[in-house]
């Protein structure tokens, strides 16, 4: 009789008026967002790629600057969906229990899950659309090929939003997001390539940047950037795609424990 | 009268724990029940648990025809819920707040603004249309949310005590609300902790205690059958002195909590009469009412 925690998600599109609600909260919050969004990448290409790129003449067969840029692409992605996720999704679930008000009506928590990682996501896709922007308007990338960080961003943002939820569902307050940020994403930042090729890791390091979701990323932008092809594209989306359901499979579950106490 | 609300041999249990232990209730269209209790004795899982929101650990659950939780979905459909505990949308104006509830029902939004009117009528809310959620006041927010509960015309709705932390003007506004909505044929659910707000609105109640059903039926005849017509409070120092020496013999039962002694009484006047000779005590003769019920039955120490 009772509802079992670790049944699949049962998927319905009355996760839409969900997405709508955080896209009308974000309507409101509009002008500051998208500022954020361009200065934050704007301020790491101009302060470490001037600054750094001017001893660095060359790095991975490019510019520093443009090293840079495609890493900026992914960590920014990132960061914001980890951001959405984590504390906005905090503040929904236990600070104003959104969550509670919608889980009322015919909406489930199997919705109102999707919708937060749907909307996590809807925000990379703006955070990778700014960085692209920045990109082109410093005139560093003229390739038709760099519009494919566009999918990748959204995809990077699924990805962060669904790891990112197993710690709100986990948090008992924001304090515990710290945790994540310093052991987690900090580290990701480092070890998956984004300021400095991951060949110039330690061999331990670089088996454990291989199994980190945003080197694989990475490896995807940074051809793109520079009007290459990726190689082993698959493969890289498949991890970002794993990492994204086995998230959104575990943070379910462990919704469901939460919200049923 | 068909049956809306059917709850049988209910059970819930949490960490080992029995919150809901065995009861059954069954709600007729167009009722007003209530479910009353102390703190912790299952009212507000007995809600979450008939909306489909937790499971069960045994027993069977239906709203409106559906089975509970397994259609919950469905059910849902035709609730309103107004909440223990305000969760409007901070972000939003009364308006948006009703417009974006109304989606999560599936509503088109010329379906949700061509409502929007007798909500906001309803809720006192009309001149107060653009207004943020952080400059409403207490009884404002709980109107709101009692419209909002209302914006997918719901033939049950679910509150969980709705007005809690108001002030009197703002009650008797609520109270007016609700009367409204059962003349409408509504049916409502309702938990609350005021005896006199259960007693005023609701057609039937049940009183919970640890997860248990402890007695249910009208207002008037729980009071009948538990207390008698009338109470007489004496209180002052002497009252449990005096009670242990006269009360027996004036009141049909008596009972001495702190410095009043409660007697309950079918006829007061001879025990009215024994006070007013004595003259030392001071006392209050009042109708027996819900609250002399709930105490008798869930006694009088503090649940916390």
């Amino acid at each position: 009789m009772s509802m079992n925690h670790f049944s699949l998600p049962r998927l319905s599109v009355r996760f839409v008026p969900i997405w709508r609600r955080h896209f009308l909260v974000w309507k409101k919050v509009a002008a500051t967002s998208v500022i954020g969004h361009i200065a934050d990448p704007m301020i790491y290409l101009l302060g470490l790629g001037y600054g750094l790129g001017s001893f660095l003449p060359e790095m991975g067969g490019t510019s520093y600057m443009m090293f840079l840029a495609a890493g900026t692409v992914c960590y920014s992605t990132m960061n914001s969906a980890s951001f959405e996720a984590l504390y906005s999704g905090f503040s929904r679930m236990h600070e104003q229990r959104t969550w509670d008000a919608i889980l009322n009506t015919p909406v489930t928590l199997d919705d109102v899950v999707l919708a937060e990682i749907l909307w996590a996501a809807s925000k990379s896709l703006m955070a990778g659309v700014a960085v692209l922007l920045v990109v082109w308007l410093m005139g560093m990338s003229h390739t038709l090929l760099s519009l494919w960080s566009i999918p990748l961003a959204l995809l990077v943002g699924l990805c962060f939003a669904s790891i990112g939820l197993i710690m709100t569902a986990l948090a008992p307050s924001y304090d515990f997001f710290m945790y994540y940020f310093t052991l987690v994403i900090t580290p990701m930042m480092l070890l998956c390539g984004v300021f400095f090729p991951v060949t110039q890791l330690p061999p331990l390091l670089q088996e454990v940047s291989a199994i980190l979701p945003l080197s694989h990323a990475v490896d995807i932008a940074r051809p793109l950037l520079n009007g290459q092809l990726p190689a082993h594209v698959m493969t890289h989306v498949a991890v970002l795609l794993l990492y994204t359901v086995f998230g959104f499979y575990v943070s379910l579950v462990l919704f469901r424990r939460r919200l049923s106490r | 009268m068909s049956g809306v609300i059917s709850v049988k041999n209910l059970h819930k249990s949490y960490a080992g724990q029995n919150v809901i232990n065995g009861i059954d209730i069954a709600i007729n269209k167009g009722e007003c029940y209530g479910l009353l209790g102390p703190n912790g004795a299952g009212k507000t899982t007995t809600l979450r648990l008939m909306l489909g929101l937790i499971g069960p650990d045994s027993g069977e659950l239906s709203l409106l025809g559906h089975a509970v939780p397994g259609h919950a979905r469905e059910a849902r459909l035709r609730v309103g819920v107004v909440p223990q505990i305000d969760n409007l949308d901070p972000d939003f104006s009364v308006a948006e707040n009703l417009l974006v509830y109304g989606r999560y029902f599936g509503m088109a939004d010329s379906e949700i603004e061509a409502r929007m009117p007798a909500l906001l009528e309803f809720a006192n809310l009309a001149h107060r249309r653009d207004a943020k959620i952080p400059t409403l006041s207490g009884g404002m927010k709980r109107r709101l949310t009692l419209a909002r509960a209302l914006v997918n015309d719901p033939d049950i709705i679910f509150l969980d005590e709705p007005t809690t932390g108001l002030d009197p003007q703002a009650r008797h506004l609520i109270w007016q609300r609700l009367r409204e909505l059962t003349a409408q044929g509504k049916t409502l659910l309702l938990t609350t902790h005021f005896m006199d707000e259960a007693e005023r609105l609701c057609h039937r109640l049940a009183i919970l205690d640890h997860g248990r059903m402890i007695a249910q039926d009208t207002p008037r005849a729980l009071i009948a059958q538990h207390i008698g017509a009338q109470v007489v409070e004496v209180f002052g120092e002497g009252a449990a002195e005096w009670a242990q020496q006269h009360a027996g013999h004036y009141a049909q039962r008596h009972e001495v909590s702190g410095e009043t002694a409660f007697c309950y009484v079918d006829d007061a006047q001879p025990l009215l009469a024994h006070l007013h000779e004595n003259g030392e005590l001071r006392y209050l003769h009042r109708p027996a009412n819900l609250e002399d019920v709930f105490l008798k039955l869930t006694g009088r120490e503090m649940r916390e």
